[in-house]
């Protein structure tokens, strides 16, 4: 311990204090009577207007992982690493296009969860539990992953161990059990304003100090090029080589369009108090894109700057995850350096806290109130919620500290693929009702296992790495002529929907029974005041008996 | 699509109203899909030159499609404003 950073520890450690009361104070702010129904702890309210939404949405959104995982990939890789802004550019165009009528559809009948409306759409309970199960086992990994970004900036502090990780989830678990999703827009406030300022001073200060932006691409240049060309070394390069095309646009593609399915993001959407927030928020979210774009040539100021990754983990391998935090250390002051570790740390406490709202309204909502007590009171939903959001923040936590690292970044790996399987019941199902519900469980499952089977034969013979070595597929190995590569996720769910598709055309000819759809095609369309639309915040206890069930009941 | 117009009895009289009212989806939204179009054709953006500040066009031919997202994101909310 003889290295600990003391000005940076004093000034990461004040901040982290002052989000911790704002997360316990987040349960008074814009109050409703009582924080005892999902409505409350779980969507803040419903009630969350154009400004509060553009910071819980950028904040959930933006996670600390991204902030440390897309440099490190442009320090290794290069170009392939930049997917992450055509990514979060066209995320906003399809949200814009899908999500307001999630949202309609969510507040006249009370859904909390995206199983919520795949049970009422689609009138199957079977269904709408394989979209939960999805969901929960998406979101866990992305949770541990947060605290690999924290356990990154620790590290570039000097501290080691894991009793620091271990304070810093007890306090997340503490504010987010108290005041549910209102501590994550709060704290999403500071988080935010964090990160923009570290990232803009970080673009103006550093590339000054390194000789300019010519000097930074030549460095990058220059250590891509003494690597050797594949197939012996890998595909690096400051743009992408021919063959690396299609696989860079479908992972953008495929990672936006798995951004918008995952529980969390959902959560944040259906918290916005109208259609029109929403909508309005599509046109000003790309602003953290921005950051995002300037964030990934953080990748090769490192490399300019000359940084090397130091060793982290249980495998003692150089983990390319600490680039960012240590080029933060190189090149700022103390102070500003603790400023900056700060912000990635909060970073991570905000997606962290509405993921896990987000995997415990999924668990209360569709299987322990759809299995366990389908008599559960609003008040018995609400607490079952809290408590499992700590049951789910545990088992990140567990994760993290007893298994390789490596491990959780596999498993998100995983997830971004398996969470793509719930498009056509989620999007689709907002849309048409002419899919049959079997035939969306049969494409789910096909999809998923063969999106799984294909991560499980990627290898990557530089690494040594067996197994789940990437998410590219190289088109080759189905036989045809080419040196393409397409992300997993698309593959797999274009052979999902292949399969839906077919399978209605059979259950329909066969004349199985389609199942009730309690939603109607004006549901899709109501905004905010309309007649039949919940209003959490000024109904909170009549309320109880209309939200969570659907009116023809 | 019987299950689509079924209208259930125990709902009050202006939610059965609202449910009958004309819905159709604007043109507008077409405009959507044109960052689409601008991002995920990585063959006309893959180059290094022109440069800009001397960052490769690559980088900043994709940054510039935040800008544009926007605007067509703004478009389309104005001019579908009240609309459902």
């Amino acid at each position: 311990m003889a290295d600990v950073k003391v000005t940076e520890l004093v000034v990461f450690t004040a901040l982290f204090l002052l989000v911790t009361v704002l997360g316990f104070v987040a349960s008074r702010w814009r109050r409703a009577e009582s924080l005892e129904h999902l409505d409350e702890w779980g969507l803040g309210g419903r009630n969350f207007g154009a400004w509060i939404t553009w910071f819980l949405v950028g904040g959930d959104l933006y996670t600390a992982y991204t902030f440390v995982a897309v440099p490190a990939l442009v320090y290794g890789a290069g170009a392939t690493g930049f997917f992450a802004v055509p990514y979060t550019i066209i995320v906003y165009p399809l949200v814009f296009l899908v999500a307001p009528r999630l949202w309609s559809v969510s507040h006249r009948h009370g859904y909390v969860t995206p199983a919520d409306f795949v049970r009422g759409r689609h009138g199957s309970g079977g269904l709408a539990l394989a979209i939960a199960l999805t969901g929960i086992v998406a979101t866990m990994p992305y949770i541990a992953l947060q605290l690999v970004g924290i356990e990154a900036v620790l590290k570039a502090m000097g501290i080691e161990g894991s009793w620091p990780l271990w304070i810093a989830f007890i306090i997340l678990a503490a504010y987010t059990y108290q005041s549910g999703l209102r501590a994550p827009a709060l704290i999403a406030f500071v988080k935010d304003t964090l990160i923009y300022l570290v990232v803009i001073v970080a673009v103006v200060y550093i590339p000054t100090k390194l000789g300019g932006w010519h000097d930074i691409f030549a460095a990058a240049d220059k250590k891509f090029a003494s690597t050797p060309p594949p197939p012996a070394g890998p595909a690096d390069g400051t743009i992408l080589s021919s063959a690396q095309t299609l696989g860079y646009s479908t992972l953008a593609l495929g990672s936006a369009m798995a951004l918008f399915l995952y529980p969390h993001s959902i959560t944040g959407i259906l918290a916005a108090r109208s259609r029109d927030t929403i909508k309005k928020n599509m046109a000003a979210l790309p602003a953290y894109s921005f950051v995002l774009g300037l964030l990934a040539l953080l990748g090769y100021m490192a490399i300019a700057a000359g940084v090397t990754p130091t060793t982290s983990g249980l495998n003692n391998k150089p983990d390319s995850n600490t680039i960012v935090p240590l080029l933060f250390d190189k090149m700022f002051a103390d102070w500003f350096a603790g400023v900056a570790f700060a912000a990635i740390a909060i970073g991570a406490l905000v997606p962290a806290a509405i993921m896990s709202i987000a995997a415990a309204n999924l668990w209360t909502r569709n299987i322990y109130k759809e299995y366990l007590k389908p008599d559960a009171t609003a008040k018995q939903e609400a607490q079952m919620s809290k408590f499992a959001s700590l049951v789910v923040k545990l088992g990140a936590l567990v994760v993290i500290i007893t298994l390789d690292p490596q491990f959780s970044i596999d498993l998100q790996l995983i997830g971004g693929v398996v969470i793509l399987q719930t498009l056509p019941a989620i999007v689709f199902g907002l849309y048409t009702r002419w899919f049959h519900r079997w035939a969306l469980l049969a494409g789910w499952a096909v999809g998923l296992f063969c999106g799984l089977f294909m991560l499980y034969d990627i290898a990557n013979p530089l690494t040594g790495k067996q197994h789940f070595a990437g998410s590219q597929w190289a088109l080759s190995r189905w036989g045809f002529d080419t040196k393409y590569t397409m992300y997993v996720g698309i593959l797999a769910v274009l052979i999902n929907a292949a399969v839906t598709v077919l399978a209605t055309l059979a259950l329909r000819a066969a004349g199985t029974p389609v199942g009730e759809d309690t939603t109607r095609e004006t549901d899709y369309h109501v905004e905010a005041g309309d007649p039949g639309v919940i209003r959490a915040e000024a109904e909170a206890g009549e309320a109880a008996g209309v939200a969570g069930r659907p009116p023809a009941d | 699509m019987a299950v689509h117009d079924r209208e259930p009895a125990s709902e009050p009289a202006p939610v059965r109203a609202a449910a009958r009212r004309h819905v159709h989806t604007p043109a507008w939204n077409l405009l959507l899909l044109i960052p689409l179009v601008g991002t995920l054709i990585p063959s006309v953006y893959n180059r290094v030159g022109p440069t800009l500040f001397s960052i490769p066009f690559f980088y900043w031919y994709q940054m510039a499609w935040i800008a544009g997202s926007v605007a067509v994101t703004l478009i389309v909310y104005r001019m579908t404003r009240g609309e459902r």
